[in-house]
Formats: structure tokens, sequence, C-alpha cells
């Protein structure tokens, strides 16, 4: 392997990961070392961008994604826009002195995590059709 | 020596550390650029955390609501929010399409050596411009904080940009990791300690908190006024375009975030999407908990220490410091001080290993060498050389601007840059078959170039000050603004899409319209992509 030549004498450190580095190393390597770039031969992308699979992956992230970036954009923006242009209905007060434009901006946190975590769930099914395509591959 | 004093240099000292450990594991491109892409889930979270919560964050943010209330709040709404785009849109394709890149994504499609060519150009202003941001502000606190210990503020920015070059060249992505991983850990620590201690100062009592908040009392232009600081419009106000300029930070940070090189260089760091995913999880966690505290950091120094107190001992950004003496004394003033360093270092180290990358990997080997290296490791000895060159010029330039240099929009400015110019270019080039070479080099240049003549017309560089502003203080244009917001993202934005889709349609390519089936299904499933690699 080209990483020997290139180890500091003395040095019992191994030199991590040089074959996977770029192409003037050369010499035939493992396949866990193969590179992105080297394994564009080998691979029929073409036909598995057509597969049904894959097209149904695409399909099932988009149904999610899509209406997830939209919701948590409006609901976002909809926290400038009302402080700007509504001011006196954010200031009305809900528990004791906290008013709703400070309870609006708190709920922004929890949007956030809520829709991360509906995410993390969805991903799970992404991971395994995910998987399935490749298989099919091989 | 002064606690605060001792504390930083036992920071410094443990870093160090860090980075002769790292050192010895940093030596192949792999290991120096991702730490091998074996960092795990919850660490890289915290490190990206630790990556993004800057002294903005901590000391600006308590500042701005200790001044302005809930308008100071609402920044800190948007930090987090932001990491839902980088979450469903940008961490795992890039993870599985990229290298050590950005555009290492752009590049699978498009001809290379233009399109990396203005990506590097694009990802070195965004790094530099934050950094020297983040240098002032460092030599600024220093003098504050440590003004006893004789520390000035020339070598306090020689000193931040010296630590931070040491870590990168020595140290590469591990030793970088590791520094933000802890000071994300020191930044969580001193903020759930400073927010307990002031609950405990009310009593445990929300309720009680709450009440001194709408009644916080200080003197405005020498008339003592009670101002009910859980109410909007103590910055942003219909004259200064308050809504729109709300809105236009907004778009910045929503889709800035996933734009700004050294976040999404972290993504390469981890061994796969499903770990880039369980990282952004993470860090959403710690950057969420962490802007939700900035309620009692901000709220509590505007109602314990006072903004009268605050303006006169050394301005807003110092709220959460004086916060700190104020509840607990100077030992745990030095402490805070310490974390507001640490919080520093570790993101101008990430903004140093991301430009040097970027030079190296994009610049250097890809554009000038047509993506060949001509000595094995070359690649890592350009970037380190580019760590020296990039931290130089920074220390440099903040030494140049002083300590009084108003360089908030510097930072607006890194994230519009993100914005416009970088977001574009990254989601078209992901989704949109018919997107090429000249969209991609058009779109990043429109972005680019909108985003700096927006800034440069704006308040933040365009504005009449009234007679005797501190020289160094000065706008350096005294001229009416031409364009009214201190935020150019709700144009800018726009217009690199625009950019990106116009140049688009000047020309076809097939080459980038057949490549992208193989780059949607990299991106999609992560066949092929970079694995983790072994010691």
């Amino acid at each position: 392997m080209a990483s020997d030549d290139q180890k500091i004498p003395q040095d019992p450190t191994p030199i991590v990961g040089a074959a996977t580095d770029i192409a003037p190393l050369g010499g035939p390597k493992p396949p866990h070392e193969r590179t992105a770039d080297e394994e564009a031969g080998v691979i029929d992308w073409e036909g598995l961008a057509a597969s049904g699979k894959f097209r149904a992956l695409l399909k099932a992230k988009r149904r999610f994604i899509v209406p997830a970036m939209i919701f948590f954009i409006v609901y976002y923006f909809a926290l400038p826009v009302l402080i700007g242009y509504a001011r006196p209905f954010m200031e009305k007060r809900v528990f004791g002195p906290v008013n709703l434009a400070y309870l609006f901006a708190l709920s922004q946190f929890f949007m956030a995590w809520i829709i991360a975590a509906l995410y993390v769930r969805a991903a799970a099914r992404f991971d395994r059709m995910a998987r399935e395509v490749i298989e099919d591959h091989r | 020596m002064t606690p605060a004093l001792g504390m930083f240099l036992l920071f410094v000292l443990i870093t160090l550390g860090i980075t002769y450990w790292a050192a010895r594991k940093s030596q192949s491109a792999a290991a120096f650029f991702t730490a091998s892409r074996r960092i795990t889930g919850w660490q890289n979270g915290v490190a990206v955390a630790g990556d993004y919560m800057s002294a903005a964050s901590f000391l600006g943010i308590a500042g701005l609501i200790a001044f302005f209330g809930y308008d100071g709040f609402m920044f800190s709404v948007g930090w987090l929010v932001a990491y839902l785009t980088v979450l469903l849109v940008v961490a795992e394709p890039l993870r599985n399409a990229g290298k050590y890149t950005m555009a290492d994504v752009l590049a699978y499609r498009l001809s290379p050596r233009p399109v990396r060519a203005m990506a590097a150009l694009s990802t070195l202003t965004v790094s530099t411009f934050y950094m020297i941001a983040q240098m002032v502000g460092a030599g600024a606190l220093v003098t504050l904080l440590l003004g006893s210990s004789h520390v000035s503020y020339e070598l306090a920015v020689t000193g931040v940009g010296v630590l931070m070059i040491v870590y990168v060249i020595f140290g590469g992505m591990l030793a970088t990791t590791w520094v933000q991983i802890i000071k994300a850990i020191l930044l969580m620590g001193g903020t759930i300690l400073l927010s307990l201690l002031v609950l405990a100062h009310f009593g445990w009592s929300l309720a009680s908190f709450f009440d001194a908040v709408t009644r916080v009392s200080y003197h405005d232009k020498g008339a003592l006024v009670t101002k009910n600081f859980l109410e909007p419009g103590l910055r942003y106000t219909a004259a200064n375009h308050g809504a729109l300029d709300l809105i236009s930070l907004g778009m910045a940070l929503v889709f800035g975030t996933a734009g700004l090189p050294h976040i999404l260089v972290r993504f390469y760091t981890v061994p796969d999407a499903k770990t880039a995913r369980v990282s952004v999880v993470w860090a959403m966690v710690l950057i969420g908990s962490f802007y939700i505290m900035t309620t009692f950091l901000g709220f509590g120094a505007a109602t314990i220490v006072g903004r009268d107190k605050i303006a006169v001992s050394g301005g807003n950004n110092m709220s959460a410091p004086l916060l700190a003496q104020a509840l607990a004394g100077d030992i745990f003033f030095a402490f805070i001080a310490a974390i507001a360093f640490a919080t520093i270092l570790a993101v101008v180290a990430g903004l140093t290993i991301s430009a040097s990358t970027s030079f190296a990997h994009d610049f250097y080997t890809a554009v000038i060498h047509k993506g060949t290296e001509r000595r094995p490791g070359e690649e890592v000895r350009v970037a380190r050389y580019t760590a020296v060159v990039v931290g130089a010029i920074a220390i440099g330039i903040a030494i140049l601007l002083g300590k009084d240099a108003n360089v908030a929009f510097l930072v607006a400015l890194a994230f519009a840059v993100a914005a416009s110019a970088n977001l574009p270019v990254i989601v078209l080039s992901l989704f949109w078959k018919r997107f090429n070479t000249s969209g991609a080099v058009l779109g990043l240049a429109t972005g680019l170039v909108a985003s700096l003549v927006l800034i440069i017309i704006s308040p933040s560089i365009m504005k009449v000050d009234p007679a005797g502003t501190a020289a160094a203080a000065r706008h350096l244009i005294q001229r009416p603004p031409i364009f009214p917001l201190e935020n150019p993202g709700i144009l800018s934005i726009p217009l690199g899409f625009l950019g990106a889709i116009f140049g688009t349609f000047l020309r076809r390519e097939p080459r980038a319209e057949a490549r992208f089936a193989e780059l949607s299904v990299r991106a999609n499933t992560g066949l092929g992509a970079e694995k983790a690699t072994t010691e």
C-alpha cells in the first residue's frame, strides 16, 4: 500500500486514511476505501435513479420535507410580522405579566424541536427505503 | 494575576494538551480535514453548538435583551429555527455526496474549476469577515475584563490569533472539534448556573421574575423612565423600518446558517448521513436550551444589575459578566469571563479550518492544479500554510481596526453572503436537474456582490454621526444611507436565487444534466459516500 512509504520513521501511528486521498497514490484499493469518484464507474446511476424504489424514496421524502419547510417558515416569519404590524394584539397578557409576544417567541423553540423529532422518526423510514434501493442494486 | 486570567490560561493549557494529542492523529488529508470521519453523533452535535454559539450570542444577545428587552429576545429565536433548514435540506445530502467542502457537492455535476473558484472565494469572504468580527470582539473584551492584568488589545488579538492557528495547523479538525466540545460544555454549564442564580435571586418564582421584568427603570437622556421589558418596540420601531429589518435578519439566519462553511464542514466529520442527522438534533437541543436561557441572562441583567450600571461599566456586551459578578462575586465573574474567551477561541478555530480547507482543496488543488496533488500530502500542507496566512491577515486587520470599531455588521454580512450566495447554489444543484455551471457562477457572484453592496450602502456603514462621536466608532461614509435596513437578506437572497436561475438559462450543459441522476442517488441514499477511515 502506498501509505507505507509515507510513514515518518520512528512514528508508530498508522497514517490514517491515506489511501482514500487524492488520485496519484494509485494502486488497487479495498472496496471500503474507494472514494466516491472511484465508485462512479461501477454503478448504474441512471438505472437506480429510474427504479421504482428510488422514486418512492424521493416521493416519501418530498411529502415530509416540503410541508415541514413551508410550515416552519410561515410560523417563524409570523413572529416578526405580528410584532411589526399587530403590536397591540401581541401585547395582550396571558399568564400574569407574561404576554403573547413572549409566549409566541418561546413557542418557536418548541416548534423547532417538535419538527426535528418528527423528522427523525420519518427519517428512520427513509433510511430503510434507501437501504432497499442499495441492496437491490447489489 | 487575576482569577479571570488564571482560568483562561487553564483553558488554554487543556486545549493545547488536546492539540498535542490530536497532532499525532492528523497526518493524512482525511484525518486533518475531517478527523477521519470518526466523530460520533453527540460529539459532533456538541461541536456544532460550540462552533455556532459565538461571543455575539453569549455576550451580545444577553446585552441586547438587557438593553432592549423583548426586541433582544427576538434575536434569540432565529438562531435555533435556522437549524431546521440544516436538518431538512442540507446536512444529509452534503454528507452523502461531498468529501471536504461544500463545493464538492457542486463540483459533482458542474465544471469543477469555475465553480470551486467562486465557492472558495465566497467561503473565504464569509470566514474572514466573521473571524475579524470575533477577534475585534475578543480584543475589546480582554481590555474590559482583564484591564487590571495589563493585557493590551493588541496582545489579546495576537494571542487569540496565534492560538487558533496552533490548534488548526497541529491538531487539524480533531483538535478543533474537541476545543469546540469543551467550549460548548463550559458555555452551557455557565449559562445554566447563571440562570439558576437569577431564579434563586427571585425566590425561585417565575412570577416575581417576570413581574420585575415588566418594571425596569433606567435613565434615558437624563430622565428616569420605567418600561415593560416584555413589550416589543424598544429597539425596532416603525421609524427605523423595524419589522422589515427583523424579517430580513430572520431570512439571513434561516437561509444563511445552512450556507455557513464552518458549520457545513462539521458534517463531514461523522461516519455517515444518519450520524449527521443525529448530530444536528443534538446541536438543536443545546442551541435551543441556550437561547431560551438568554431570557434569564438578559432580563436578569436588566433587573438585577440595571441598564444604568451596565452602561457605565463597559457597555451592553458586559451584561452577562456583570450579572455574574452581582450574583456570586468576583470568582464567578472570572469564570464567566473565561468562558467568553473560550467561546471566541472555539469559533475562530472552526472558521480557520474551514477557510484553509476550502483554499487548499477547492482553490489550490482543484483550480490551480486541476484536481491532482503533485506530491502526497500537498493538500494538507497547503491548508496549514493557509491557516497561518488567514490568521495573520485577521490579526492584522483586527489590530488596524482597533477595539472601538463597529464590527457588528461583519456578522450580518457573513450570514447574508452565506444565505444569498452559498445556499441558493447548494439547493439548486441538489434539486434542479437543469441547473448548470453558469448558473452556479452567476448565482454565487450575484449573492456575494449584492450582499457586499447592500451592506456598504446600509446604515451600518453609511450614516451621519452626531458631532463628537469617537473617531473609531464613526461610520465610514458620512451620508444618509441609501438602503434603509441593517440586514440585506430580504433583497440579496432573492437576488442570489435570481442570478443562479438566470445564469442557468444562459446556456445548456448536457453533462451537468446527465450527472443529475448520479448526484440525486448519492445524496439520497448515501451510496458511494466517503467512509470513515480506520486506525
